[in-house]
C-alpha cells in the first residue's frame, strides 16, 4: 500500500475524494428515500388527522374516519362544524382546493361544550352510555349516569336519545389535562387491561 | 451542522468570537439616564409583605410555616414544585421578620402571569435574621460545579433578566449538552430599564465573581461578559473589577457589543458574539451555548459566597410622573405603590404604570401589585409620555418592519396571515420565531399594531395544537370503544357457547348413566315410557287433590 501511496499520490487522494462524496451522495438519497417512506401516509390518514375525532355525526357519516374515507373519494370537505375554520383551512390544504365556507345544511361553528347529565333526573336508562362514541359516560342500568367531563368530546350523541331530556350542553370548566400533557392515551395495543 | 460549527470553533480557536453586525433591530432613545443619577438605594421595610409563590396552584406548594407562625429573615418559608418536566422545586425565603398573616391570590408585577399566590407577611420592623454562614475564599474555590448548582437552586434564585426560567434548572439542561461557551449578558437594551447598568457600575465585582461561579457551575469552557457600548461607567467598571480580582480565580473576558435594541436578545447576543444562529424552536444549550443575566450571576454570587438567599432584587423606578426616579434593592413582595411612593410619585401626573421596558412591558392592571424575582422595571407614565397608539392605517408596503425585524421574518405579510388565520402558512413564515421585540411597532408608519396579533395569533397557534393532541386521544378512545364492542360481541357470543354446551352436558350424562344401567344404550321406548309414567304420576296428584276438594265441599 506504502509503495503504492508514494508512487500515485495525487491520483489516490484523488480517487478517494471521489468515493468519500459518492459515499455521501448515497447517503443523502437514502435518507431522503427513509424520510419519504415515513412521512407518506394514505390520504384516509392524513384526512382523518385533520378531523376533529369528535366522532359527532354532523357531516352524516358514522364518525370521523368514514368521513374521511369519503372525503378521499370525493366528497365535499366542508361539512365538518367542530372542526372550526382552522379545519376548513387544512383540509382545503390537504386537497389542494379553494377554501370554502362551511356548508349550512350541516351546522354552524359552536364553542366547544361538554355534556352534563342533570344527576337528580336521571332514570339509569343506559341509553346515553350505548350513544357516547368515545365511552365518556358513566353508570350501570337503573343507577345515576353522569359525564366524565375530561373525556367528552362534545358531540351532542347522547342528548337525543335521553327518554327524560336530563343531558344540557355547558362550556366546560377547565382545560382537560390531556390536552396539555399526552402522557396518559390509550391505544388499542395496550387494551389488555379488559378482562 | 452545529458539528461543523464547533470543528471550525475548535480549529480557530480563542478568534472565532468577535462582535458581528446582527440583522434589523433600531435605536430608539435611551431614557435611563434619570434613573441613574442616583446609586441604588436600599428600600424601607414596608409594613406588610405580599411574598409571590410563582404558582397560582396550591398543589404545588409544600408550606414549610403556618399562618400566624413569626418568621426570620432569610428563613424558607414554602417549596414551590415546578411541574413534572422540571423534577426540581423553588425554595422561597422571607425577605425580613415578622408575621405571616394569609395565602392568597394577589396581582404581581411579572411579565407572564398577572396574579400569583401570595404570602402575606406581616413585618415587625425588627429585621431579625437568621444568621448566614459565608464561605471562605479557600472554601469556594474547592467547591464543585454540582455543589453550587445545589446552592443556586436552595437559594430559590431565577433567571433576572426578565423570562424568570429557574436558574440551577437552566444549568442543569445546559450539562447534558455540554457547555463550551457562557454569556453573561449585560446588554440591557430595552429603554427605561438601567438595573443591569447601575448593579454593575456599583457591584462589578460581585457580578464578575458570580459569573465564574456559573461558569464552574455548568464547567463550560469560556466564560464571556457581553455589554453595550453605550454603557461607560459599567465598563470601566467591569476592567476594573476583571483587573482586581480578588474572589475568584477567573479567565473572564469582555466583549463591548453595539448599542441597537434588542442586542440583548437571548439569540440575538449570540449571533452577535459567536455567529451562531440558534435553530428556531431549539435551546442555545443545544449549541452548547449558555447565556444568563448579569443579575442572575450578582444573586449566584450572594447565595454561594454570602450564603445569601434571593430575597431581593435590583427594580427600576422611572417616568416622568416620579420626582426622583432611582434604581433600588427591593424586598421581593413590596407592593408597586409603596416603591412610587418612595420616589415621590405625583398622582396627578400618573397616566399609566407599566412593567419592563416602553418597547416590551405590559400594563400593570392595578398598582397593588407586588415585586416578583423578575421584576426588572417599573415606569410611572407622565402625561404625554408614552402614549396610546395613534389610530391604525392602512398598512403601505414600505418594508421598514422586515427591515428592522432582528429573526429576518417579514412582519406586513405574517399580519396579512394573522388576519386571514391561517395557522400553516404563519408557522411556515416563522412567526413561532418571532421574539415579541416590538421593534416592527415602533418603526411602522402606519401605526399598525403588528406584535399584539403575532401575540394573539401565537396563542390560537397553540390552541390548535392542544386540539390536535385533544383529537388523538379522542380518536384512541374511539379506535378503543370499538374495539371493546367487538370484543364483548365475541366474548358473548362465546359464553353463550359455553352456555350451551353446559346446558347439554347433565342430559348426556344422564344418558351415559342409563346406558350404563340399562346396558342397552339410550332407547326411544324408554324414554317414551319414563314420560308416561311421569305424565301418570302427576295425573294422579291431580285426581287425588280434586277429589280432596271434593271431600271438602
Amino acid at each position: 500500500m506504502l509503495p503504492l501511496i508514494s508512487f500515485w499520490p495525487v491520483q489516490l487522494a484523488l480517487v478517494a475524494v471521489f468515493c468519500y462524496a459518492i459515499t455521501l451522495f448515497i447517503r443523502k438519497i437514502v435518507l431522503v428515500a427513509l424520510q419519504q417512506l415515513r412521512t407518506q401516509r394514505s390520504l384516509v390518514t392524513r384526512i382523518n388527522n385533520v378531523l376533529p375525532q369528535t366522532q359527532c355525526g354532523q357531516c352524516g357519516h358514522p364518525g370521523c374516519l368514514p368521513y374521511a374515507r369519503a372525503i378521499s373519494s370525493g366528497e365535499a370537505s366542508n361539512k365538518c362544524p367542530p372542526g372550526g375554520k382552522e379545519t376548513l383551512f387544512e383540509l382545503a390544504r390537504l386537497l389542494n382546493e379553494p377554501i370554502r365556507e362551511l356548508d349550512p345544511a350541516h351546522g354552524t361553528f359552536k364553542a366547544f361544550s361538554v355534556a352534563v347529565i342533570r344527576e337528580e333526573e336521571c332514570i339509569g336508562c343506559t341509553k346515553c352510555i350505548q350513544a357516547c362514541p368515545v365511552d365518556a359516560i358513566l353508570g350501570g342500568p337503573k343507577r345515576m349516569h353522569t359525564v366524565i367531563e375530561s373525556e367528552c368530546t362534545g358531540c351532542d350523541l347522547c342528548v337525543e336519545p335521553c327518554p327524560v331530556d336530563c343531558i344540557d350542553m355547558v362550556a366546560p370548566t377547565a382545560v382537560p389535562e390531556h390536552a396539555i400533557l399526552d402522557s396518559r392515551s390509550v391505544s388499542v395495543q395496550k387494551s389488555g387491561a379488559r378482562t | 451542522m452545529s458539528v461543523y460549527r464547533q470543528l471550525a470553533t475548535r480549529l480557530l480557536g480563542h478568534d472565532s468570537l468577535f462582535v458581528r453586525r446582527t440583522f434589523g433591530g433600531i435605536h430608539p432613545p435611551a431614557f435611563k439616564q434619570h434613573s441613574l443619577r442616583s446609586r441604588i438605594m436600599d428600600t424601607p421595610i414596608p409594613a406588610q409583605l405580599h411574598i409571590p409563590l410563582n404558582t397560582t396552584q396550591r398543589e404545588s406548594l409544600s408550606m414549610l410555616v403556618a399562618i400566624g407562625e413569626r418568621v426570620r429573615k432569610y428563613q424558607k418559608l414554602a417549596e414551590v414544585s415546578l411541574g413534572d418536566d422540571h423534577g426540581t422545586s423553588l425554595p422561597v425565603h422571607a425577605p425580613t421578620s415578622g408575621v405571616m398573616r394569609a395565602l392568597a391570590l394577589a396581582p404581581v408585577a411579572d411579565h407572564e402571569s398577572s396574579e400569583q399566590l401570595c404570602l402575606t407577611l406581616e413585618a415587625d420592623g425588627r429585621d431579625e435574621a437568621i444568621a448566614l454562614r459565608p464561605e471562605a475564599n479557600a472554601a469556594i474555590e474547592r467547591l464543585s460545579g454540582a455543589e453550587i448548582q445545589v446552592r443556586i437552586r436552595d437559594a430559590g434564585i431565577l433567571g433576572m433578566g426578565g423570562a424568570g426560567f429557574p436558574t440551577a434548572v437552566k444549568i442543569e439542561s445546559g450539562n447534558g449538552f455540554g457547555v463550551e461557551l457562557l454569556i453573561i449578558n449585560c446588554a440591557e437594551c430595552e429603554p427605561y430599564i438601567s438595573a443591569d447598568e447601575a448593579l454593575i457600575r456599583e457591584r462589578a465585582e460581585h457580578v464578575v465573581a458570580g459569573a465564574e461561579l456559573l461558569r464552574r457551575a455548568c464547567s463550560a469552557r469560556r466564560l464571556v461578559i457581553a455589554i453595550e457600548d453605550s454603557k461607560n461607567d459599567a465598563i470601566a467598571a467591569l476592567r476594573q473589577a476583571l483587573e482586581s480580582e480578588t474572589v475568584l480565580e477567573t479567565r473572564c473576558e469582555l466583549i463591548v457589543i453595539p448599542a441597537k435594541y434588542p442586542a440583548g436578545s437571548e439569540r440575538q447576543l449570540i449571533e452577535c458574539l459567536t455567529g451562531v444562529e440558534v435553530p428556531s424552536a431549539e435551546y442555545p444549550t443545544g449549541s452548547g451555548i449558555l447565556v444568563q443575566n448579569c443579575g442572575t450571576a450578582h444573586a449566584s454570587y450572594e447565595a454561594v459566597v454570602l450564603g445569601r438567599p434571593c430575597i431581593s432584587r435590583i427594580t427600576t423606578l422611572c417616568g416622568e410622573a416620579l420626582l426622583t426616579p432611582k434604581n433600588f434593592e427591593v424586598l421581593l413582595g413590596s407592593s408597586i405603590d409603596f416603591l412610587f411612593g418612595l420616589c415621590g410619585l405625583k398622582q396627578a401626573d400618573l397616566s399609566r404604570s407599566v412593567l419592563g421596558g416602553s418597547l416590551m412591558g405590559r400594563e400593570l392592571a392595578s398598582t397593588e401589585s407586588v415585586v416578583c424575582k423578575t421584576t426588572n422595571c417599573l415606569i410611572a407614565a407622565g402625561r404625554g409620555e408614552l402614549p396610546a397608539a395613534p389610530a391604525e392605517q392602512a398598512c403601505i408596503r414600505c418594508g421598514f418592519c422586515a427591515d428592522v425585524c432582528p429573526a429576518r421574518l417579514l412582519p406586513q405579510q405574517l399580519l396579512a396571515h394573522c388576519k386571514t388565520g391561517d395557522s400553516i402558512e404563519l408557522i411556515e413564515h416563522g412567526l413561532l420565531d418571532c421574539i415579541e421585540c416590538g421593534a416592527c411597532d415602533y418603526i411602522c408608519p402606519s401605526h399598525i399594531p403588528l406584535v399584539s396579533a403575532f401575540k394573539d395569533s401565537k396563542l390560537s397557534i397553540d390552541e390548535r395544537q392542544r386540539d390536535r393532541q385533544r383529537s388523538k386521544y379522542w380518536q384512541n378512545r374511539f379506535q378503543f370503544r370499538q374495539y371493546r364492542i367487538k370484543k364483548d360481541k365475541e366474548q358473548s357470543l362465546a359464553s353463550r357457547a359455553e352456555a350451551r354446551k353446559s346446558s347439554l352436558e347433565p342430559i348426556e350424562q344422564a344418558a351415559s348413566e342409563a346406558a350404563a344401567d340399562g346396558a342397552g344404550g339410550f332407547s326411544k321406548e324408554q324414554a317414551s315410557r319414563e314420560i308416561a309414567a311421569a305424565v301418570a304420576r302427576v295425573k294422579a296428584r291431580r285426581g287425588a287433590s280434586s277429589s280432596d276438594k271434593d271431600e271438602s265441599k
